[in-house]
């Protein structure tokens, strides 16, 4: 079966950072993954650990393609489609790498923990050392292997730090159940225990969010 | 004209001499659906198929029509290999109720020896349909269909389907397809039934003893929708402003001159139509396309419809169909979010307009057969590869 070689290529190849993520959901759950992309995670929650599994992704060709490899994908985004799901219709909710690009990230961050007891949110930090400096020295919007697009056409609208994040999880009266830097590679980071290094050093976050 | 033609030929059937109780209170004496498979059904009775065929379309969705020998009308999809592969899948196909190849219809005597029903046949419902297959499905002793698939009115009958009969409905696909006929529908399908009202030889209803069929008025109704199921891009493609002979549109400017090549396309539409149907069958379904409304059926809202649903459901819409356009897709599949639903929506980029989903749409294809392969195994009929 071929269309079945292409689904293990992509599950043992997956990015390490949905590796850590698929980690943290219970075997069983029962998950939405907003911005799927080819589906990879879901694919592995689905096969690996027995989760029933969905995929939310705003490009219709990977919805196309991923459909196609027996995946349930909806298109949609996560500005406009997650009202439409019902209160606590999911245990867990994945947002990777998604947060700094929508519209109303707060809004966003609500409806996901209201149709899921709770979310897994990536993002890249806006407070690694190396923006930080490009911005104090050459007085630039800074540009790295993470944010490697130029203002003028970044889709990241609303960068934020991994003290920013903390800061909104308090205020929202979101419990910050787990949380750890990681390296653009998906590593993670030894800056666990220390926030305040992990947004110097930090490229990437990782958070579990439950509602209180 | 002749009389319709499919009344000589004699369609696989079964007969339900309970009849059937309509949603408008009057009974069906007697119910007969005519209907085809393929493949073979499994002992566990668990990989049947059932296609919903469209307004005109008919059970012979894998076979050479027998009344006008043309290809089977979904070949894209089902066959042995296609996304609905017979090899796999028992496929079943019905004719709908009120149509003209073999189920009870408005062609059919009222009464054993009795005047053919002609327009007072009973007002027919999306759901009357679906109650009929139903029969049918219970006569072939099957408890739960693996998959409902179906484009435009077909789609209309998958989602009645999964409305009504949830647990006998393991996985659905409603294709370019909306929950209820929008205002711009019904005015389209308003245009085709008066022009057969106008027709002389329709003869309000009872032409079949004359000999004379209201083909004109059924041909123009079939050119009117026809405009509606392709787009403008596809037309202009297609046709152009170019004419059916040599000369330039300002040479053949007479009013009974020189056609353009679109004009002639679409005649040629309308009189190939009129010897495969009914025209007392196209009123009698267009009106139950036109009465659908899912929501209305459901206390004014949708997602109710599939409350508690288990089914898996497929919904794709064509991006240039503007007859059952992508947002009323997404609507039905923002509803089954609400209910909670497993479901998987597409929009597929095509410039063919509604009729893309009996044409070759390799993207079509792909997603039908992926998302019927998936179910396969959650529904056990395939191993899973975990």
């Amino acid at each position: 079966m071929t269309t079945q070689d292409a689904v293990r290529y992509v599950a043992k190849n997956m990015r390490l950072d949905l590796r850590l993520i698929a980690e943290m959901i219970e075997p069983g759950s029962r998950v939405l993954d907003i911005g799927c992309g080819d589906g990879a995670l879901i694919d592995e929650l689905t096969r690996m650990r027995g989760c029933d599994a969905r995929g939310l992704e705003i490009d219709m060709a990977e919805v196309a393609q991923t459909v196609a490899r027996g995946l349930p994908v909806m298109h949609g985004d996560a500005d406009s489609d997650l009202q439409h799901y019902p209160d606590r219709a999911f245990d867990y909710v994945v947002l990777s790498r998604t947060l700094q690009a929508v519209e109303q990230p707060r809004e966003v961050l609500r409806q996901m923990l209201r149709i899921s007891e709770r979310a897994i949110v990536s993002f890249p930090n806006f407070g690694h050392w190396q923006l930080r400096l490009q911005l104090l020295i050459g007085g630039k919007m800074p540009m790295t292997s993470v944010w490697a697009r130029p203002w003028y056409e970044t889709p990241n609208i609303h960068p934020c730090t991994i003290s920013d994040f903390f800061a909104l999880c308090e205020k929202e009266g979101y419990a910050v159940e787990r949380w750890l830097a990681i390296d653009e590679a998906g590593r993670k980071s030894p800056w666990r225990r220390f926030s305040g290094l992990a947004n110097i050093f930090g490229e990437q976050a990782l958070f579990q969010l439950r509602r209180v | 004209m002749d009389q319709n033609d499919s009344s000589r030929i004699s369609h696989q059937s079964a007969v339900f001499a309970d009849g059937l109780a309509l949603d408008c209170g009057q009974i069906l004496p007697s119910l007969t659906v005519a209907y085809r498979t393929y493949g073979q059904l499994n002992a566990a009775k668990s990989n049947a198929v059932l296609i919903c065929h469209a307004l005109t379309g008919d059970q012979y969705v894998g076979e050479t029509h027998p009344l006008t020998g043309r290809g089977p009308w979904w070949d894209m999809v089902v066959g042995p290999g296609k996304p609905v592969d017979t090899e796999k899948y028992f496929v079943i196909c019905a004719n709908v109720l009120g149509g003209c190849m073999g189920t009870t219809g408005p062609m059919d005597a009222r009464a054993p020896g009795a005047a053919p029903w002609g327009t007072d046949f009973p007002p027919i419902t999306i759901r009357d349909m679906v109650r009929a297959q139903k029969k049918l499905i219970d006569h072939l002793g099957i408890a739960r269909l693996f998959a409902v698939v179906g484009g435009s009115m077909g789609g209309m009958q998958v989602l009645e389907w999964a409305a009504t009969f949830p647990q006998m409905v393991f996985a659905a696909v409603p294709i370019a397809t909306a929950a209820y006929h929008s205002a711009q529908n019904i005015a389209f399908n308003e245009v085709g039934r008066q022009a057969i009202f106008a027709d002389p030889d329709f003869n309000a209803g009872q032409y079949y003893a004359t000999g004379r069929v209201p083909s004109g008025g059924l041909g123009v109704a079939r050119m009117v929708a026809h405009i509606t199921y392709l787009s403008e891009e596809a037309l202009s493609r297609k046709f152009g402003r170019k004419m059916q002979g040599r000369a330039a549109p300002a040479q053949a400017l007479a009013l009974f001159g020189d056609m353009f090549q679109v004009e002639s396309y679409l005649q040629h539409q309308g009189s190939t139509f009129v010897r495969r149907f009914d025209a007392n069958s196209y009123l009698t379904i267009t009106r139950a396309m036109d009465y659908y409304d899912l929501a209305a059926e459901h206390n004014g809202d949708i997602s109710r419809a599939f409350a508690g649903t288990r089914t898996r459901f497929c919904v794709i819409s064509f991006s240039s169909d503007w007859l059952f356009p992508t947002r009323e897709s997404r609507a039905i599949a923002r509803a089954l979010n609400k209910a909670a639903a497993n479901v998987s929506f597409v929009e597929i980029e095509s410039d063919k307009g509604h009729d893309a989903f009996l044409l070759d749409e390799p993207d079509l294809r792909r997603v039908l057969a992926g998302f019927l392969g998936g179910c396969a195994q959650h529904a056990g009929l395939e191993p899973s590869d975990a």
